[in-house]
C-alpha cells in the first residue's frame, strides 16, 4: 500500500488551471522529488495535500483512507517554501506550541522538543526569540518544528536555502535518517543537484500538468542520448562515421554519440582493433538539470492567463 | 476543541505577560482623567488677561464695566483709537453717546484677534452693565443689593426621584451620566484598540507565513476564532484591573478625608436613618460627600458591570472579525488597510456620536433605535443602562437589544470568516470589494 496517492487532482482558479489532472504516488520510506518551473502548480498542489485547499475534483489517499484534512493533520509536517514563525516568540516556546498544535501532548512536546533541541545544538536559544536568529537559524528552528511531532509525510519546500554547507548536510543526514525510519519526503525544490543526490523518485510538473514520472535512475536512462566518453591512445585516425561521431575531442578523451542501431562494444572492438589502447570508457547519463530544462525549455517561460471556462 | 484552547492561550498569554499591557492598563485610566481635567483647565484659562481701553465719551459705564481677573477695563482718558496699542492695551471699545432704550452698536477696534470666547463675554458684560444702569436709574437699586437679595431667597432645592412601584429612590442624574459616558466611551476606544490589535495580529501570521504553517495544522476559522477571544480575554482582563483600581482608588481617596468630615458624614447617614432631621446643621461639603457615597450605593453596579462585560464582549465580537477579515486581505503595506478600514471605522464614530446625544435623553427614539440595531448598540446601550434599568430601559428593549447584537457578532464572523479563510492564503494584488463578496457569499 503507498503512504500518499493522488489521482486525477484538480485545483482551477480565476484565471489559471493551477493543477490539472495530477495524479502519482508516493511510497512509505521514499523521498520523493516534485520537481517544476515557477508558478508550474508546486504550491497548490503541496497546499491540497496539506489540506489547506479542497481540490476541485480528484481524490487523495493517506495510507489507503481518504485524507481528511482534520484527521490527519497529526501526519503531515510541512515545511513551506516562505518560512513562517512568530517573530516576538520565544523559540522554546514556539516550538512546543507549534508541536502541540500538531496534537502532542505537553509533556511530549516538551520531550521532543528538548530531543531535537540536543541533536541540533540548539539549547541555548531556548529564550531567544526569531529575530535575533540568522535566516539559516531561523532554517534550522523550522525544520525542528516540522519534524517534531515525528509525521509519516513529510513536505519540504526549498528546505536547504539560505542554509551553510555544513548546516545543509546537517539537515540532509537528518532526511536520510527519517526516510530510513518509514517517513515519506516530498521534496521540492529547482536545485536539481540537490535532488539527484537524494530523491530516489521525481516528478516533474510544468503548466499545471505532470510532465515527467519516475526513478532518477530510470528518468536519467529514459533520456539518455546515446553519449560515451572514451579516451584511448594512440587515437585511431580515422572514426567510422556510420558507427558514432564525435561531438568533442580533449585531451583527456572524446564525447561521442553512437549511432542508433549500434552498440557499445562495436566502439570498443573498432578501437582495439586500430590498436588504440582503451584507457577509459563511460556512458554520459543526463543531468537532471538537463533534463528538466529539456522538458521545460519551449514552453514559454512564465505562465499566462488564461480564462478559464468551468 | 483542543487546538483552539491553544490559541487561545498563545494569544492571551502572549499579550498579557508584554509590558505594553501592563503599562497602557494603569496609564490609560490617568491619561483619560489628564486628558478631562486637561480640557477643564484649558477651557478655564482659555481666556487669556485683556486689557481693554475704553472710550467712553460720556461716562456712562464708568462704574458699571466692571473689571475682573480676565478682563480689564481701562477708562483712563488719555486712550483713544490711535495710542491704544502703545498703551498695553489689546483694544479699544467705542462707546457712542447713547440714547437710552434703543440699540446701540459698539464698535471694537483691535490689532490682534481676540477669539469668539472673549467678543461673547465683551457683549454680556456690555448688555448687563447697561441693565444694570437702568436698573439703577429706575429703581435706585444697586447690583450689590439685587445679589444680596438673591442669595438670601436662594433656599428651594429640586430633588428628584426615580418611581419605581412602592420604594423612590433618590436618582441622581449627574452620576448615571457619567457612568453612562465612561461606559460608553470605554466601549468606543476598547474596541478600536483591541479591534486594530485582532487586525494587526491577523496580518502579522500573514505577512510573516506563519498562517501557512498553522493552517497545514487547523483550519482557518478556528484560528480566527482564538486570536478574536484571546484578545478579547486581554481585554475582559484589563477591565477587571480597572475595577480593583477603581475600588482601590476609592477607598484610598475615602481614607485622605479630613476625620471630622467623615463624622459629620456619619452623623447625617444616622440622621436620616432616624427619619430625616437636622440637615441644616452639616457642612456643605459633608452633605455633598453624604449625596454622592448615596448614589454611589444606590447605583446598582452589578446590573452595570454585567452589562458591560456583554456589550463589551458583544461588540468587540461583532467587530473584531469584520478587522481580521480586513487583517488577512491587506499584504505587507499597511496603507492597503486604511480604505477597508473606512466602513468598520464609520459606524463606531457614528456610534459614538449618537451616544453623545442619547446620553442627554436616553429615553428618545434615537437612544431607542441606536441601542437595538448591533451597530451602535454596545456604546448607545451602555449609556442608557445607567440610567436605571427597568425605568429607562425596559427589560424588553434590554434583552432585544442583547437578542440582535448576539445575532449581530455571529452574522459578521460568519462572513469574516469566509473571507479570512481564502485571504489569510492569498498573496499579491489586494482584492477588491466584488471579489471579497464572492469569497463571502459564492464560494
Amino acid at each position: 500500500m503507498s503512504m500518499l496517492e493522488l489521482s486525477h487532482l484538480k485545483k482551477y482558479f480565476a484565471t489559471q488551471k493551477a493543477v490539472d489532472d495530477i495524479s502519482f504516488t508516493v511510497e512509505k520510506g521514499t523521498i520523493f522529488g516534485l520537481l517544476g518551473p515557477n508558478g508550474a502548480g508546486k504550491t497548490t498542489l503541496i497546499r491540497m495535500i496539506t489540506g489547506i485547499f479542497y481540490p476541485d475534483e480528484g481524490n487523495i489517499l493517506l495510507n489507503g483512507k481518504n485524507f481528511n484534512a482534520d484527521d490527519d493533520s497529526a501526519r503531515i509536517g510541512y515545511m513551506p517554501e516562505e518560512r513562517g514563525l512568530y517573530k516576538k516568540m520565544k523559540i522554546g516556546e514556539q516550538a512546543l506550541y507549534f508541536a502541540r498544535l500538531k496534537g502532542l501532548t505537553a509533556s511530549e512536546a516538551n520531550k521532543q522538543v528538548k530531543d531535537w533541541f540536543v541533536r541540533f545544538e540548539m539549547q541555548s536559544w531556548w529564550n531567544k526569540k526569531i529575530e535575533d536568529l540568522s535566516k539559516g537559524m531561523a532554517q534550522k528552528l523550522q525544520f525542528v518544528i516540522t519534524v517534531l511531532h515525528r509525521p509519516e509525510l513529510i513536505i519540504l519546500d526549498e528546505p536547504f536555502s539560505g542554509l551553510d554547507p555544513v548546516n545543509a548536510n546537517l539537515i540532509k543526514d537528518e532526511i536520510f535518517r527519517l526516510a530510513a525510519n518509514g517517513s515519506s519526503i516530498i521534496f521540492s525544490t529547482h536545485r536539481m543537484e540537490q535532488v539527484e543526490e537524494i530523491c530516489n523518485h521525481i516528478i516533474l510538473i510544468n503548466k499545471g500538468k505532470k510532465i515527467l514520472d519516475g526513478t532518477v535512475v530510470n528518468v536519467k536512462q529514459d533520456f539518455k542520448e546515446n553519449l560515451f566518453r572514451i579516451s584511448a591512445s594512440p587515437l585511431p585516425a580515422v572514426f567510422p562515421e556510420e558507427l558514432f561521431e564525435v561531438l568533442s575531442g580533449k585531451e583527456e578523451g572524446l564525447t561521442i554519440r553512437i549511432k542508433n542501431g549500434h552498440k557499445p562494444n562495436e566502439v570498443l572492438k573498432y578501437f582495439i582493433d586500430q590498436q588504440s589502447n582503451v584507457l577509459s570508457f563511460t556512458e554520459l547519463l543526463p543531468s537532471l538539470n538537463e533534463i528538466f530544462i529539456k522538458l521545460v525549455e519551449g514552453t514559454s517561460l512564465s505562465r499566462q492567463f488564461q480564462p478559464i471556462q468551468s | 476543541m483542543n487546538k483552539i484552547g491553544l490559541i487561545i492561550r498563545r494569544e492571551y498569554i502572549t499579550r498579557i505577560r508584554n509590558k505594553t499591557f501592563l503599562i497602557s492598563t494603569f496609564l490609560l485610566p490617568i491619561i483619560i482623567v489628564l486628558g478631562i481635567a486637561g480640557t477643564v483647565y484649558l477651557a478655564i484659562k482659555g481666556k487669556t488677561n485683556h486689557r481693554i481701553a475704553v472710550s467712553d465719551q460720556n461716562g456712562y459705564f464708568k462704574d458699571y464695566l466692571k473689571s475682573d481677573s480676565t478682563i480689564f477695563f481701562d477708562f483712563s482718558p488719555g486712550i483713544d483709537t490711535l495710542n491704544y496699542a502703545d498703551k498695553n492695551c489689546s483694544a479699544v471699545l467705542i462707546i457712542p453717546v447713547l440714547n437710552e432704550g434703543q440699540k446701540t452698536i459698539y464698535r471694537l477696534k483691535y490689532k490682534k484677534q481676540l477669539g469668539l470666547a472673549n467678543i461673547d463675554d465683551l457683549e454680556k458684560r456690555i448688555n448687563s452693565a447697561i441693565t444694570d444702569h437702568m436698573i439703577f436709574t429706575k429703581t435706585n437699586i444697586t447690583r450689590s443689593r439685587l445679589d444680596s437679595i438673591r442669595a438670601a431667597s436662594d433656599l428651594g432645592e429640586l430633588k428628584s426621584f426615580s418611581d419605581e412601584g412602592k420604594k423612590s429612590q433618590a436618582s441622581s442624574q449627574g452620576l448615571s451620566y457619567a457612568i453612562g459616558y465612561t461606559c460608553g466611551f470605554l466601549i468606543y476606544l476598547l474596541t478600536f484598540i483591541y479591534g486594530a490589535m485582532v487586525m494587526r495580529g491577523v496580518s502579522e501570521e500573514k505577512t510573516s507565513r506563519v498562517a501557512e504553517v498553522i493552517v497545514s495544522s487547523v483550519k482557518p476559522f478556528p484560528l480566527m476564532l482564538g486570536k478574536i477571544i484571546g484578545i478579547g480575554a486581554v481585554g475582559l482582563t484589563q477591565f477587571l484591573l480597572w475595577i480593583v483600581l477603581g475600588i482601590v482608588l476609592f477607598t484610598v481617596a475615602q481614607a485622605f478625608l479630613p476625620h471630622e468630615l467623615l463624622q459629620e458624614v456619619n452623623n447625617i447617614q444616622q440622621a436620616n436613618a432616624m427619619g430625616n432631621a437636622q440637615m441644616a446643621q452639616t457642612s456643605e461639603a459633608a452633605r455633598q460627600i453624604f449625596e454622592f457615597k448615596q448614589s454611589v450605593q444606590n447605583t446598582n453596579w452589578l446590573l452595570i458591570i454585567g452589562c458591560y462585560i456583554f456589550y463589551f464582549t458583544g461588540g468587540y465580537l461583532f467587530y473584531a472579525s469584520l478587522f481580521a477579515a480586513v487583517g488577512s486581505v491587506v499584504n505587507e503595506d499597511p496603507q492597503e488597510a486604511q480604505s477597508l478600514l473606512l466602513p468598520i471605522t464609520m459606524p463606531i464614530i457614528f456610534s459614538f456620536i449618537i451616544m453623545s446625544i442619547a446620553i442627554q435623553d436616553p429615553g428618545g427614539s434615537l437612544a431607542v433605535w441606536a441601542s437595538m440595531i448591533p451597530f451602535s448598540s454596545p456604546i448607545v446601550m451602555m449609556a442608557r443602562i445607567a440610567y436605571g434599568v427597568p425605568t429607562t430601559v425596559p427589560y424588553w428593549q434590554l434583552f432585544l437589544s442583547m437578542a440582535l447584537l448576539a445575532g449581530g457578532f455571529l452574522f459578521t464572523t460568519w462572513i469574516a470568516g469566509r473571507i479570512y479563510r481564502t485571504g489569510i492564503l492569498m498573496y499579491g494584488k489586494k482584492p477588491t470589494w466584488k471579489t471579497m463578496w464572492k469569497w463571502a457569499f459564492k464560494a
